[in-house]
Order: C-alpha cells, then structure tokens, then sequence
C-alpha cells in the first residue's frame, strides 16, 4: 500500500463513522452543530494521531500480555493533555463539548486503530493511518452536524438562512439517529459508485 | 512486563503533570474572564475590579457569588451569581444584575443545558425571553410565570426552564436582600 493510500483509505473505504462504525457515543452525542461535530472532531483526529504515534513508538518494548492497560494508559494521557489544552485555550468550545472529550478515552476508533495498525506498523506509518482516519472522523461529524443543524435550527456554522425555527426533532437526540441512518444510505451509495469493483 | 507498565505509566503520568502544570494559570485566567465578562454585561459602568472580592455564600445546597460594582467608592450594582436545580436539562447558572435600588438591570446566562431550540430561549442570543425582567423590582413583579400566577411571560413549550430561570432569579434577590439589610 503507497503512503497516500495508508492516508486516503480513512476517508471513504475505511471511514470509521460510515464504514468501521466506531465510536457512536461521541458521533450522535456532540453533532447538536456543524461546528461541535468539527470540534469534536478535529480533539479525536489529535489524539488518535499522537496515540498512535507513541503506540508505534513503543511497540517492541512493549509484552503482548500488557499490551492493552499500556495503550489505554496512552491514551488517556494525550485525552487529557487534549482536555487541559482546550480548558485553556478554547473554552467556548470546551464549555459545549466537555462533557464529552473525556470519553474520546473510551473511543473504540483510537484502541482499534492502536490494535489494529499502530502496534504493527513504523510511527510514520501510524502516523498517516492515524491522520486518514481522523480526517474521516472529522469529516463525518462535520456532515453530520451540519446536516442536523440545517434541518433542525436552520443555520450552518451558526449563520442562520431562516427565520424562526427549523425541525426540532433533528437536533435532539432522535434526529441524530435519523440523519445518521440516512446519511449512511448516501454514503454506501456513493461510495459504491466510486469504485464498483470493491462488492 | 510489570516493569514496563509501570515505565509507561510513570512516563504518562509526569507528561499530564507537565501539561496540567504549564495550562493551570491560562485556564483560571480563562474563567476569570468568564466571570468579569458576564459581571460587565450585567451591571452598568463601574470603575474597580469587582471580580477581585466576591462575597461568596451558600444556599439551597449551591455556592452563590455576589459581586459589587462601585464607580469612585459609590456602589452602582451588584452582580449575583446564581443558580437553580429545577432547570429541564438539570442546573441553570445565571448571572443577575441588580442596581442599587434592588431592580434587576440585566440577566446573563452562564451555563445550562436547556433543550436546544426550546428551553435554551433564556440565553439573551436566542429570545427575548430574558428581556422583561429588565427594569422590573422583584418586590413588586412577581418572579413567577402567569400559568403560577405571577407576573413572567413564560417561553411557549418550555415552561419547565421558564420556572426554573425564575427561581434562580429570585433566589439572586432574595440572597441580595439578606445581604443589604
């Protein structure tokens, strides 16, 4: 596989909201907006790539048998390195998404892709796959809330088109699973349209 | 294996101590800014820090901040950080300007987790909900919504968060009262 492809397969083939279906919590909890589903976003993508960094990094040294309390002891640590810079820096963000970036900890895409990829491949390597995936993430909270925010408050980024209010529905907790399903239909559509050859 | 656990954890742990170490002050500075932000926009023109000696009190099982603002040793208002359990989405924080005379001059919304789109009308940005009580004197405007026969408007379909935004408010006059007298 050539280095791009390492990065590009986490945008459609591989997309872990779409495709994989990993880390549900956070994709239908903070994509109340297009710009808490990109915070949420962009906090996943960081410590996915840092952690699976440090995972290849220490990979050799690390026995098979511990191999899981010393990932998630990573992980943690970068979530909370995350959480402390945001607290500082961001807090407008951190004040609409922090009840949900300590869970980034139990983000089954982060221990999947140190499991998967990250505990068998070079940092560079890791580092890309980490990039590509997080890159899917983003994008897909990012269409997601903004599809939500759309269609539930009328705005996009907080720009409001309407006056008044949109659907409710989909800014609560059920439209979440609503656009969800439907925006999954359009993307296996799509990406079946893409490259016919994969089914 | 147990030697390399503990190698990693050690590690982590001096990492997170470092970052929690070096973002402490930014963070507290950060809230600081939040609090003198939403006192500003609660009382009229004032010329000391009123964030630097708050009067703190406990009621109803919640911390409640009273903030004065004086212009040249002349108190021109007080800022009240308030509270209330009651809200939809759980606790409601407000800060309520009070002017001398004990009417309110302006209210601001901290923190809550009202419904989007419904209960979250308190915010000023969203509705003009929070609007009527500016200029009103708690003693003679009763902080209750018309269907409790009081004298508030309540956010249609959301008279839960209307509720509790009144009882927070009042339980800022009530505490301002205790501490003018």
């Amino acid at each position: 596989m050539s280095k791009f492809q390492l990065f590009a397969k986490g945008l459609i083939k591989e997309n872990p909201v779409f495709v994989l279906l990993l880390g549900m919590c956070p994709t239908l909890g903070t994509t109340t907006s297009a710009i808490n589903g990109m915070g949420m976003g962009i906090a996943t993508m960081f410590v996915l790539m840092l952690s699976n960094m440090a995972i290849a990094l220490i990979r050799n040294v690390v026995p098979d048998k511990v191999r899981i309390p010393c990932f998630i002891v990573v992980i943690a640590s970068f979530v909370t390195v995350v959480e402390l810079l945001m607290q500082a820096f961001v807090p407008d963000l951190y004040a609409t998404l922090g009840v949900f970036i300590p869970l980034i900890v139990v983000n089954c895409i982060i221990l999947g892709r140190a499991e998967a990829f990250a505990s068998k491949n070079t940092v560079f390597d890791s580092m890309l796959d980490g990039l590509g995936i997080g890159v899917g993430f983003v994008l897909a909270l990012t269409v997601l809330g903004g599809t939500r925010e759309l269609l539930g408050a009328g705005s996009l980024f907080g720009r409001k088109f309407i006056t008044g209010d949109g659907i409710l529905i989909f800014v609560l907790a059920p439209g979440a699973f609503m656009v969800f399903g439907f925006l999954m239909v359009l993307f296996n559509k799509l990406s079946a349209r893409l490259n016919p050859k994969a089914k | 294996m147990v030697v390399v656990l503990l190698l990693i954890t050690l590690v982590c742990s001096a990492a997170v101590g470092l970052v929690y170490k070096v973002t402490a002050e930014p963070i507290a500075a950060a809230k600081d800014a939040k609090i003198s932000g939403a006192i500003a926009l609660v009382v009229p023109t004032f010329d000391n820090n009123p964030a630097e000696n708050p009067m703190t009190k406990e009621v109803d099982g919640g911390v409640m901040t009273v903030y004065t603002a004086t212009q040249g040793g002349q108190v021109m208002g007080y800022a009240v950080e308030t509270f209330t359990n009651e809200g939809f989405g759980g606790t409601i924080k407000l800060m309520v300007g009070f002017l001398p005379d004990g009417s309110i001059s302006h209210i601001e919304v901290i923190e809550q987790k009202e419904t989007p789109g419904l209960g979250d009308k308190i915010d000023k940005s969203k509705s003009d909900f929070s609007l009527q009580f500016e200029g009103k004197s708690p003693a003679d405007f009763k902080l209750s919504v018309r269907k409790d026969g009081g004298d508030v408007d309540a956010i249609t379909a959301s008279t839960i968060s209307s509720r509790a935004y009144c009882d927070a408010v009042e339980r800022a006059y009530n505490l301002l009262q205790t501490i003018k007298r």
